[in-house]
């Protein structure tokens, strides 16, 4: 009983707040309802029992890529209700759109179900006694571990294209050069005049 | 703490389609979710055309989707799988994350603004 109350209780959080995403007008509002549709499919994890992806979710997601939403957003000066203007053009097209998937989907998933030798095919079956996340640990870090090294490797290449990409050296703007000042020779900067008397320089 | 595979509504590999006779929560309620969740991600697109945060907020929605479908299949068959790929998935996003806002930067610092519909720049 109590995972019927939770799950209807998630899943009805977590597509009204996907629904304000898309139509708030203010892109900050829109993210703190992305926070929230997040954590309620977090929600949903925990109830189908991915522990350490619910937890992943809310520390990577949340923690990490919302908040960085949220920084762009402060960060650049943008007239929102400008960007508002074609809500309406596109919108019959985008409903037509999305009626024809959503009902695509819910017919596929009514009529799907398992073929008779799917345990079988199990490549990872669930170990008895141990928590969701050790069983993880087992083995990613063992079968799969090249996956993982795959997974380190792509966020080093997205974390280094994020930098050459945001890098920005401004010209117009004097800054501190330490080696051009610990490099000044004193022949480069004083000059010994001699000044004959009475006529200056 | 609870096992996941005690969990009533995936007891495992029983035959049960969960929009069965008992109204428990199953495959089936996951999968609508998730089928609900991936529309109101493409209707975003459409809807928010001009607004390229919004687009990415949508690409994260439809991402969250397909996670939600690969934990719940991996929760009715019983196969971890799943589970490793949905954490594949959530690093994959995170780098989209992190690049698309960085390219946002640099168009919004070349341009001055984020307006991408007539985004033509490339064409030279």
């Amino acid at each position: 009983m109590i995972v019927q109350v939770f799950f209807w209780l998630f899943a009805t959080l977590l597509i009204v707040s996907a629904l304000l995403v898309i139509t708030l007008r203010n892109p900050v509002h829109a993210v703190l309802f992305l926070i929230l549709a997040f954590f309620n499919g977090a929600g949903l994890f925990l109830l189908a029992g991915a522990e350490f992806l619910a937890m992943t979710l809310l520390i990577v997601y949340v923690g990490a890529v919302l908040v960085l939403f949220l920084f762009i957003i402060m960060m650049l000066d943008v007239d929102f209700d400008e960007l508002r203007a074609r809500f309406s053009r596109a919108a019959p097209l985008g409903l037509l759109v999305g009626g024809v998937l959503v009902a695509e989907l819910v017919f596929v998933f009514m009529a799907w179900q398992p073929s008779p030798m799917a345990e079988k095919l199990r490549a990872a079956p669930v170990a008895e006694g141990i928590t969701n996340t050790e069983a993880l640990g087992r083995i990613i870090y063992t079968d799969h571990v090249f996956f993982f090294q795959m997974a380190g490797m792509i966020l080093l290449v997205a974390m280094v294209g994020a930098i050459v990409l945001s890098l920005h050296h401004r010209k117009d703007v004097k800054r501190q050069d330490v080696a051009k000042q610990v490099a000044r020779q004193r022949k480069d900067a004083v000059r010994l005049v001699d000044v004959k008397p009475g006529q200056g320089l | 703490m609870r096992l996941w595979h005690e969990i009533p509504a995936f007891a495992g590999m029983t035959g049960e389609k969960g929009l069965g006779e008992n109204m428990s929560i199953g495959l089936a309620h996951f999968l609508t979710v998730a089928a609900i969740l991936f529309t109101i991600g493409v209707f975003g697109i459409f809807l928010n055309r001009k607004n390229v945060i919004v687009i990415l907020m949508s690409i994260e929605l439809m991402l969250l989707a397909v996670n939600i479908n690969l934990v719940a299949f991996s929760a009715h068959l019983g196969d971890l799988m799943g589970q490793v790929f949905s954490l594949l998935i959530l690093t994959v996003a995170a780098a989209e994350a992190a690049i698309g806002l960085a390219i946002l930067v640099v168009y919004f610092r070349n341009r001055g603004d984020i307006a991408v519909d007539d985004a033509s720049r490339l064409k030279g």
